[in-house]
């Protein structure tokens, strides 16, 4: 869908070397019209608006918070440097500052070892995972499936949060629970709620929905049920079915 | 009449290829112990929940027992999973409120403020909440802090028999709830701390309520000391119970009393301030035997210190009578008053006049914020906040549309009763029942 978007979106462009990239985020979604109406009821004159829409792009040095360095700048030099020590090869994709909180964009199949370093390293000490779960944006192609970690340095008293993601053809993640046992339950649900699949988890079993549950209800083409529902002569459609403005 | 009818609740044992199952309904014990001595395993598995009195709701303990020790302590949870986030994902920024105060039913204040944070931080309007919604908001936080320890200290008496414990933690939770009827006009589910600031202002008298428990409850909490503290019995079966050390709690992602009770003293209101709670003078309590008894004694002195910052708000709040409590930006303010009128509680009167008979402008932002309700700045925010259990937080995610597009909720509940394993085995199983009520799990909120 968001062909335009992509193009800009590729992780080259958000190489921190690149220090001129330009400063787009991921299209997420392509936006159509303005009133959440379809085809030919829509007589607003706003039926030809499309508009692409892209999470904060990526952030160059120095990253803050504020304007000079500060402490999102010694994590990620700390996260650089302890990450290729530990046999990474570029431990970090792109960082994204937003709002005051900072994301470290990193590969899939290096969260487990990241996730050893952020706790371990003296200029580190992440020591508390607060929580890990999952999105689903089902228009980013090749990368339908996220999956967030919000870590806690109670030393440092920092919060960052670290995003990984995975194609939907192949929703693998490693499990990071060797390193923080209280992911177990986290990544259960997101398992759980969005079919990620945690390698290395002791035992991923469905936590929140019964064990023969048929699907994953968290993601986006998973529909959210209900019916309608008649009250003094007109029908109420239900939630996922009445009219969406976004 | 024949022997046609069965009775499903009745006592049955069959066998399966794990061994001999029991069915204990009650009255039939002594079928299950002829069965058990005459086996030769001392191995015994019991399905305690999901409906149990001492769980705290449909909390499903699967117990490992030899004699009386527990080997293996397993939760199963789920029972009471509602879909809440995924319900959010299909409502407006401001219906949203009244989902997720519907999930940790005994903080509800607090799980709204998590996520109206978030949707603020998205909005970038953190900055220019009005100071008397900011206060208003801070009390009914320390106010709900209040009435969910008293809960917790309560059950936590009830399921060692302690009644009066219970009967008095009650009574003192009715004033609160009280108190928040009066405020926002419900016992619970409120859906008051709103994206820009709060529902509605405090109603005349509030502040003298508040003033007036505050002055009650400084003399009703030395009871909980007094019948507690010292007690024999209380502390004979609370202290060393449930133990959990610093190095354990960071594994496990353990926060809140459970974490103060290792004598560590992080609270989020002090070490990474939010709603302006830096302003208020409060001390943070901790504990330092890392048992059920030091997390009683950690609730038991929180109260207190809410006590001495909701003293504080209602100072404060008491010079600022019609000031606004919603965030000035039209394009976001929740636009209508409630008020009562003589057909019960509806707009007010003067919203009604103002936006049918003297502006434009409000017709319109009336009508596209109730219809359609404001959007949010794509991106992602995560505002913690200390909740009664530890640290609640909301991962909000916005695609800039006029809905959240996902956003899920860290409750303390839900990481802390990962702790269970870790706190009963080896234990008795009578000290299983006090291991979990020390965590004060909420079931509405380890499902959602």
């Amino acid at each position: 869908m968001a062909e335009e978007g992509k193009d800009e979106k590729g992780l080259e462009a958000h190489d921190p070397s690149h220090e001129d990239a330009q400063r787009t985020g991921e299209a997420v979604a392509v936006r159509h019209g303005m009133f959440g109406v379809r085809g030919t009821g829509d007589t607003s004159g706003y039926g030809g608006l499309v508009r692409t829409v892209q999470m904060p792009g990526a952030a160059r040095a120095p990253y803050g918070p504020g304007a000079g360095p500060g402490w999102f700048d010694e994590v990620a030099g700390a996260l650089d440097s302890a990450g290729r020590a530990a046999g990474v090869e570029q431990p970090v994709q792109y960082v994204v500052v937003h709002r005051g909180e900072i994301t470290f964009h990193v590969r899939r199949e290096d969260v487990a070892a990241l996730a050893r370093v952020l706790r371990d390293d003296e200029g580190l000490r992440f020591e508390v995972l607060s929580s890990l779960s999952g999105v689903h944006y089902p228009d980013e192609t090749g990368a339908e499936l996220h999956v967030a970690y919000h870590l806690l340095s109670m030393t440092h008293n920092r919060r960052i949060r670290l995003e990984v993601t995975c194609p939907d053809a192949d929703p693998h993640v490693p499990s990071v629970a060797a390193t923080y046992p209280t992911a177990d339950w986290h990544e259960r649900e997101t398992w759980d709620f969005f079919g990620i699949v945690f390698d290395g988890h002791p035992g991923l079993t469905r936590i929140e929905m019964p064990d023969d549950w048929p699907g994953h209800p968290q993601r986006k083409d998973y529909p959210l049920g209900g019916i309608p529902v008649e009250y003094k002569g007109a029908t109420v459609p239900p939630p996922d079915e009445r009219r969406s403005y976004s | 009449m024949t022997d046609t009818t069965t009775d499903p609740y009745a006592a049955a044992e069959s066998s399966t290829t794990e061994g001999r199952v029991y069915t204990v309904t009650g009255q039939d014990w002594d079928s299950l112990v002829t069965g058990v001595a005459e086996s030769d395993d001392n191995k015994v598995v019991v399905n305690m929940g999901p409906q149990h009195p001492s769980t705290h709701g449909v909390l499903r303990l699967i117990l490992e027992l030899e004699g009386e020790t527990v080997t293996e302590a397993r939760c199963g949870i789920g029972y009471l999973h509602t879909g809440i986030e995924k319900n959010m994902e299909f409502r407006s920024w401001t219906q949203g409120v009244t989902f997720c105060t519907r999930m940790d039913y005994l903080a509800p204040f607090h799980n709204e403020a998590t996520y109206v944070f978030g949707v603020e931080r998205l909005l970038d309007i953190e900055d220019d909440i009005p100071e008397k919604a900011r206060l208003i908001r801070v009390m009914m936080l320390e106010l709900n802090r209040i009435s969910s320890h008293l809960v917790a200290i309560a059950t936590g008496g009830m399921e060692l028999g302690a009644l009066t414990v219970m009967t008095i933690g009650f009574r003192e939770r009715e004033l609160v709830l009280d108190l928040f009827e009066t405020i926002t006009g419900l016992r619970m589910n409120h859906a008051y701390i709103r994206p820009g600031g709060v529902a509605q202002d405090l109603p005349q008298g509030a502040l003298e309520d508040v003033r007036e428990f505050s002055k009650l409850m400084r003399k009703r909490l030395p009871e909980y000391a007094a019948l507690c503290n010292a007690n024999p019995i209380f502390r004979a079966r609370l202290e060393g119970v449930g133990h959990l050390d610093l190095a354990g709690c960071l594994a496990l992602g353990l926060t809140g009393p459970v974490l103060r009770s290792t004598g560590y003293a992080w609270d989020l209101r002090r070490t990474q301030p939010y709603a302006g709670y830096e302003e208020f003078d409060f001390d943070v309590c901790t504990w330092d035997t890392a048992d059920s008894y030091g997390r009683f004694r950690v609730r038991l002195d929180e109260m207190w210190e809410s006590l001495r910052i909701v003293d504080q708000c209602v100072e404060r709040l008491a010079g600022m009578e019609g000031e606004p409590v919603m965030v000035a930006d039209k394009k976001i303010a929740w636009p209508s008053q409630l008020s009562i009128g003589s057909d019960g509680q509806g707009n007010s009167l003067d919203h009604i006049r103002h936006i049918m008979g003297e502006s434009m402008e409000a017709l319109i932002h009336h009508f596209k914020l109730v219809t359609e309700g404001f959007r949010v700045p794509p991106g992602q925010a995560y505002v913690p906040i200390e909740s009664p259990r530890g640290e609640l937080g909301a991962h909000v995610v916005s695609d800039g549309g006029t809905r959240p597009f996902r956003v899920h909720f860290r409750d303390p509940s839900f990481v802390n009763l990962q702790a269970t394993s870790v706190m009963a085995e080896g234990g008795q199983v009578a000290d299983v029942i006090v291991a979990i009520a020390s965590i004060d799990p909420v079931m509405g909120g380890v499902d959602r």
